[in-house]
């Protein structure tokens, strides 16, 4: 089974979007150009989700990649919820009584979020009014307990992920009386999803991030080279200081068994994550939730199975770790990919295929033999390399699906090859998923203009 | 595990290694003794100062204190033999498409053999012979082509099989080969070592060498080199020769007086590796792969190997120092293609270790020939440079050609298309030469086939009426920067695309070119010549007729209004210049030569005309549009255009007269065609161009007209036995050897240039004779058709070559222009050609390699055209160029 170039080129681009940050009297003020975003499923159906929303009543535009697990209702969940919660988080007191004063006496609503969508990113219909409710819910809290101070974005980011959590606990434990509903928040609540998210606002980017997604600044040296800057930590075994925070929040007795065989009580592979209900609630709460659920709940043995060694919950936490970054002229794009990207590519190899792309110059490293012992074959086979490289710019127009076909058809040689990306594409359904995951990749590229302007008027 | 290797050299420890320049091989370079140290003072005056010291420099010097020039100056702004001569890949090859650069390396080949039992330097000469593959049949046919001139020339070589090849070199693939050219006697030498052999024989023999001097520029004094100014002084000279290489463009600009000449450099790669296992032997052949657009040699029990690009890259556009040169970069990606070309000619190359890709700009022209010569704007000043990457194949014998230029005033051989005045300050825009040695350098391995044009820099000189002739359908080709209508494409035909058009055999054009002949013959056509060089030469008194006498052999006092065809010959009598002369008035005459006359033509008469100022000689080919009406209806459309009875009795051939035509006055008609047919040639102030054309046409549809290209002309000429200057006629050629006695008047009462000569061969007989064939066993539609260059048989020996050939759509046959020597059988010696000697013999024509019987005629066919005039009236019209 073999597919043809044209054929491995509409699967890599039926999911791909793009967005242009439009300019207003012929200059664009923001200092996003734009983003390019994709996806590409290994899981059917895919478990990943992505965001990406302008903040219409502060400023700021808010990017986000979720990779779900265990089905992918959280992740469907979270992307169409956790910028509502973070935009409402960031909106000034009066703002907010002005949409509550809408609300309550059934006017329209001023428009939180302008959505940059791909046709095939849905959101649910059925559950966007208990959604709404809860969001609701949230900000008359929020106006209730009015500090006066101005928000602070990384506290704003902070409180709306945890919030956000907490309201997918909420839901699933009250249920609803529509059945389809009621089983709808169990499902977001006993599946999972980890989060990546950007704000930026002029030279203010921060980073939220719970899980093990990623987000790399691509920087541009001054001889042109790229390098790439972590603006998150990844939350798993990797990570020594989570490690420790996940060991140190449980009594000593439980140390072996709260990080086993690098993953959570020996399950879970991120340490920090939307929903997994599984994971925070007690056993009690658990067994009462599934007892009283919908028979498909209940036929279900991972909902049902009760993880081991499980004493003193809860053992996960849907809470971000903010990296605020003061965005420079030399910080061109920033990347936002869940794991499937990062488990095959290292980010400075992905930093460089990015930066390459967008400034359209291929800085491939000119080859020099020296005192070096090459062959003509070695030569050979290696210029074939750096020739398809070349020419595999020209088939995307899309950074992030220049970076999937990278991600997916790069040989050991670092360079695309279509056997590869034939192979890895046509592959079965049951079977994609042991050779790949999920990849769910936003681009997002940065103003220098605006960036560079903006610090010198500082 | 290798392959990962050189993952992490590409990505990580190559970023850091930026490559330095390493000599070649370092032993190698070594001091030349024969350069004095740069303390020595700088002469202050010299015969001859030659600026550069590559193997053009020091090969024109070693042949100029050869010939007895011994005050010569060579300065070189670096070490000598250190610019592109050093990187040269040394390699002699005789296969060439000219037989002037056949001669020129055939030379080359034999001087370098001796050179170093005569200057007891190694030249490193070893004759390893070349192989010229052929993946297709057309490739296969141009190297028979060059193989048939070769063998004529006495120069081994055969056409041999894919496993005579495989036979003959050990690592060939020969999976992809139809056949290939061996040339045995080609030889392979250290360029650097053959120029400093040179040298140093030149040094013996009383030449200066000064390096690290480098020459600012040239002082001229009214028109004449006087010396050069150096960074170490002046010196005095009267001679100044440019063989600057690539930085001669920009050495010829240096002065007040600008030298044009036209070159522009070219990145250049080759490969040099490690030996092999089991080392190469040194006289391996060279292959020359041009399919594949790559050479490869033996070297140093590895190989050279490089090539020619198609996606050449040129560089000092902007002009540079010579150390940069030094600071060019390998380019691995670039060099890709032929990588690839050289592992799928020698797979078992894959494990030969790579010492180094060496970058060696190389100096191209905008017509793939190098330029030689004297300037036609300064005297005394020469150049030799542009060698389009064959410079060591060329140094000797053009080093040879251009000392004999300098010390006799002429070389031994026709020059004409190596001439620095082929071209003009049109050529010399720095956009055209890199526009243009970007399709050159290519060009170099690809097929030449006939007709080929240039694609690059074209549209610069056009007619007022290109754009209406374009709408028409015409296709166009190039002369001298002007655009020239080829043949007209009648709507909705489909020609075939420029690649699949070149052929050696029957062109997709055939038949629209025949049906423009056909009317040309019928009713009356128009064609656009308005690319010819025009001249008026006028004076106060009788100067302007009493200097043309002398330039020109035929009798130009002649009543006003008459058109005299002549000759403008040099010393030997040889044609400098064809041309057709008008007598507008007593003292004034219109002067038309053919298009590529501009330069030289303009330089020849400058340089002999008296410093008079009642002489005035100007170019006026800018001012006149020129069309020629072609047919036996041309009469009829012109008198009704003009109302003027233009009958032969009313105006007669070889007439000129300012007439209006249409609403336009001030037209000068000339009853002359330059195809022998009946009809007129109009030449219209170009303000009027579009005017008259319309007129011309309107008026001419009833009687059939239509627009006709040069290829039709080509035909009519061809087949009327017309010798046209630049392809059949050149310096070497006499009046007497091509049957136009009557063009000379040795009687005429007063001297004229060639004169002498002309007596002598009258007296003695011509040694050539130029002859007519018409192809008799040929098949317009199978076989292969002539070009020119074709070797000419008599009785099963060769006599000579053709220099045009073309089909005649009268005859049904091709016809073939050619000289008729006469040899003689056993000492070679060039014996008288008589009459008897040419109509008794039996020919065959060699169209690559395959043989046509021909049949010879001194005369053209007179009785198959139907003609009006009388019939010496007829040959007077009929003797005119293209």
């Amino acid at each position: 089974f073999y597919l043809t170039p044209p054929q491995v080129n509409s699967i890599l681009k039926a999911n791909e979007y793009s967005f242009k940050v439009p300019e207003f009297d012929g200059k664009n003020v923001s200092s996003v150009l734009g983003f390019d975003s994709n996806q590409l499923p290994a899981n059917a159906p895919i478990e990943d989700r992505r965001s990406a929303a302008t903040c219409l009543q502060t400023r700021g535009m808010l990017l986000g990649v979720f990779d779900g697990h265990a089905g992918c209702a959280c992740a469907q969940a979270v992307s169409e919820r956790l910028f509502y919660y973070i935009a409402v988080s960031l909106l000034p007191h009066e703002t907010l009584l002005e949409i509550e004063n809408a609300v309550e006496s059934g006017r329209a609503l001023l428009p939180i979020l302008q959505w940059h969508k791909h046709p095939n990113d849905y959101f649910s219909k059925e559950a966007s009014k208990l959604y709404f409710n809860s969001l609701r819910t949230y900000w008359q809290e929020l106006i209730d307990l009015n500090t006066g101070e101005t928000t602070d974005v990384k506290e704003a980011l902070v409180n709306a992920f945890k919030r956000l959590d907490n309201d997918i606990s909420l839901e699933a434990q009250v249920g609803d009386p529509n059945s389809f509903l009621n089983y709808l928040v169990l499902r977001v609540a006993f599946s999972g999803a980890t989060a990546c998210v950007a704000h930026v606002d002029g030279v203010d980017l921060h980073v939220a991030n719970t899980g093990d997604s990623r987000a790399v600044l691509g920087v541009q040296e001054e001889d042109g080279s790229w390098s790439a800057v972590n603006l998150s930590y990844d939350h798993n075994a990797q990570n020594e200081h989570e490690v420790k925070r996940v060991r140190m929040e449980h009594p000593k007795s439980e140390e072996k068994n709260v990080v086993k065989q690098d993953r959570l009580l020996g399950l879970l592979m991120p340490f920090r994550a939307f929903g997994d209900v599984k994971f925070k609630w007690s056993i009690d709460l658990q067994k009462r939730v599934i007892e009283s659920g919908p028979d498909q709940l209940n036929d279900n043995e991972y909902t049902k199975f009760i993880p081991p060694n499980y004493h003193t919950p809860p053992y996960l936490t849907a809470e971000p770790e903010v990296i605020h970054h003061k965005l420079r002229p030399q910080d061109k794009f920033l990347i936002l990919a869940t794991d499937g990207l990062w488990e095959t590519m290292h980010r400075q190899d992905v930093a460089r295929i990015v930066g390459e792309y967008l400034t359209g110059v291929h800085h491939q490293q000119p080859i020099a033999v020296g005192g070096y012992k090459v062959t003509l074959g070695q030569m050979h086979g290696l210029l074939a390399e750096r020739r398809a490289r070349i020419s595999s710019v020209f088939e995307d127009q899309n950074a992030a699906t220049h970076l999937i076909r990278h991600a997916v058809g790069n040989n050991e040689f670092g360079t695309v090859d279509h056997d590869r990306l034939s192979k890895m594409l046509s592959l079965p359904e049951e079977l994609a998923r042991m050779y790949r995951d999920d990849i769910t990749i936003i681009v997002v590229q940065f103003n220098s203009h605006v960036i560079g302007a903006c610090q010198n008027g500082e | 595990a290798a392959r990962m290797f050189l993952r992490l050299l590409s990505d990580v420890r190559w970023r850091a290694a930026q490559p330095k320049w390493r000599g070649m091989t370092s032993s190698r370079r070594s001091t030349s003794s024969t350069a004095e140290p740069a303390s020595v003072p700088l002469p202050a005056e010299a015969q001859v100062v030659i600026c550069g010291g590559g193997i053009m420099g020091t090969s024109v010097a070693y042949h100029l204190s050869k010939m007895g020039w011994k005050d010569v100056v060579l300065l070189e702004q670096g070490r000598l033999a250190a610019g592109t001569t050093r990187f040269s890949a040394g390699i002699v090859s005789t296969a060439r498409q000219l037989s002037v650069e056949l001669k020129m390396a055939d030379y080359s080949n034999k001087l370098y053999q001796q050179l170093e039992q005569e200057t007891g330097v190694s030249t490193g000469y070893v004759k390893a012979g070349s192989i010229s593959l052929a993946q297709t049949q057309d490739r296969l046919i141009s190297l028979k082509r060059i193989a048939s001139s070769l063998n004529v020339m006495g120069i081994p070589c055969e056409i041999i099989t894919p496993k005579q090849v495989a036979q003959l070199h050990p690592l060939i693939n020969i999976h992809d080969l139809v056949g290939a050219m061996y040339v045995p006697e080609d030889a392979l030498v250290s360029s650097a070592n053959v120029s400093l052999a040179l040298a140093t024989a030149a040094s013996r023999n009383g030449v200066q060498i000064h390096e690290r001097t480098s020459v600012s520029h040239v002082s001229i004094q009214k028109g004449h080199v006087t010396g050069v100014e150096t960074d170490r002084g002046q010196i005095k000279c009267q001679y100044f020769v440019n063989c600057a290489g690539q930085w001669a463009y920009e050495l010829g600009h240096s002065g007040k007086e600008p030298v044009h000449i036209p070159l522009h450099a070219c990145e250049h790669f080759y490969l040099l590796t490690h030996p092999l296992k089991e080392p190469l032997a040194s006289d391996l052949p060279t292959i020359v792969d041009p399919d594949g657009r790559i050479y490869i040699r033996n070297w140093q029990g590895g190989i050279l190997s490089g090539g020619f690009e198609k996606n050449p890259k040129p560089l000092f556009t902007e002009g540079r120092n010579q150390l940069e040169i030094h600071n060019l970069q390998e380019d691995w990606d670039h060099f890709e293609p032929l990588l690839s070309a050289l592992l799928r000619r020698m797979p078992d190359l894959e494990a030969l270790q790579i010492m180094q890709l060496v970058n060696c700009p190389e100096s191209f022209t905008p017509d793939m020939r190098c330029i030689m010569g004297e300037s036609p704007t300064v005297r005394g000043y020469f150049v030799l440079a542009g060698m389009n990457s064959a410079g060591i194949s060329y140094g000797g014998g053009a080093g040879k050609y251009l000392a004999e230029w300098m010390v006799n005033g002429y070389p031994s051989e026709n020059v004409w298309p190596l001439d620095l005045k082929r071209f003009g300050t049109l050529q010399s825009s720095r956009t055209f030469l890199r526009h243009r040695v970007m399709e050159v350098m290519p060009l170099m391995c690809d097929l030449k086939v006939p007709r080929w044009d240039f694609q690059t820099g074209r549209q610069l000189r056009t007619s007022p009426l290109y754009d209406r002739l374009d709408a028409q359908g015409a296709r166009w080709m190039e002369k001298h920067g002007f655009e020239r209508v080829k043949y007209f494409v009648p709507p909705g035909t489909d020609l075939l695309d420029l690649e699949q058009s070149k052929t050696f055999y029957k062109p997709d054009w055939f038949d629209i070119v025949g049906s423009e002949v056909k009317c040309c013959k019928e009713a009356v056509c128009v064609i656009d010549m308005s690319s010819f060089t025009k001249f008026e030469i006028s004076s106060t008194g009788d100067e302007a007729l009493e200097n043309l006498q002398y330039f020109f052999s035929n009798d130009l006092d002649v009543p006003v209004g008459h058109v005299v065809h002549t000759g403008m010959l040099n010393e030997k009598g040889g044609y400098e210049n064809d041309c057709s002369i008008a007598r507008l008035s007593k003292r004034s005459f219109f002067m038309i030569s053919p298009t590529d006359q501009q330069v030289h033509c303009w330089a020849w008469l400058k340089n002999r005309l008296p410093d008079d100022s009642n002489l005035t000689l100007e170019d006026v080919t800018w001012k006149y549009t020129a069309l020629n009406l072609i047919g036996p209806r041309a009469v009829d459309v012109l008198s009704e255009l003009s109302y003027a009875p233009m009958t032969p009795e009313h105006f007669p051939s070889l007439f000129c007269k300012e007439m209006s035509v249409g609403y336009a006055n001030g037209i000068r008609v000339m009853s002359i065609t330059h195809t022998g047919e009946p009809g007129f040639v109009l030449y219209i102030p170009i303000e009027y161009a579009l005017h008259v054309y319309n007129e011309v046409m309107n008026m001419g549809q009833k009687y059939g007209i239509r627009n006709a290209g040069y290829y039709a002309l080509r035909s009519l000429r061809i087949e009327k036995f017309f010798a046209f200057w630049g392809q059949d006629l050149d310096a070497f050629t006499t009046p007497m050897e091509c049957g136009r006695e009557f063009q000379v008047k040795l009687e005429k009462g007063m001297e004229f240039i060639g004169q002498e000569a002309l007596l002598e061969q009258k007296q003695n007989g011509v040694y050539k004779r130029f002859t007519m064939f018409i192809l008799e066993d040929h098949d317009t539609d199978t076989d292969l058709w002539p070009w020119w260059g074709e070797p000419i048989f008599r009785n099963g020996r060769y006599v000579g070559k053709t220099t045009s050939s073309a089909y005649s759509y009268t005859l049904e046959r091709h016809v073939c222009l050619g000289f008729v020597h006469h040899f003689d059988e056993k000492t070679g010696e060039e014996l008288v050609v008589t009459a008897d000697f040419i109509n008794n013999g039996d020919y065959v024509i060699d169209i690559a390699g395959q043989r046509f019987q021909a049949k010879a005629k001194l005369y053209p066919f007179s009785s198959l055209f139907t003609q009006r005039r009388r019939k010496d009236e007829e040959e007077l019209s009929g003797y005119q160029r293209e």
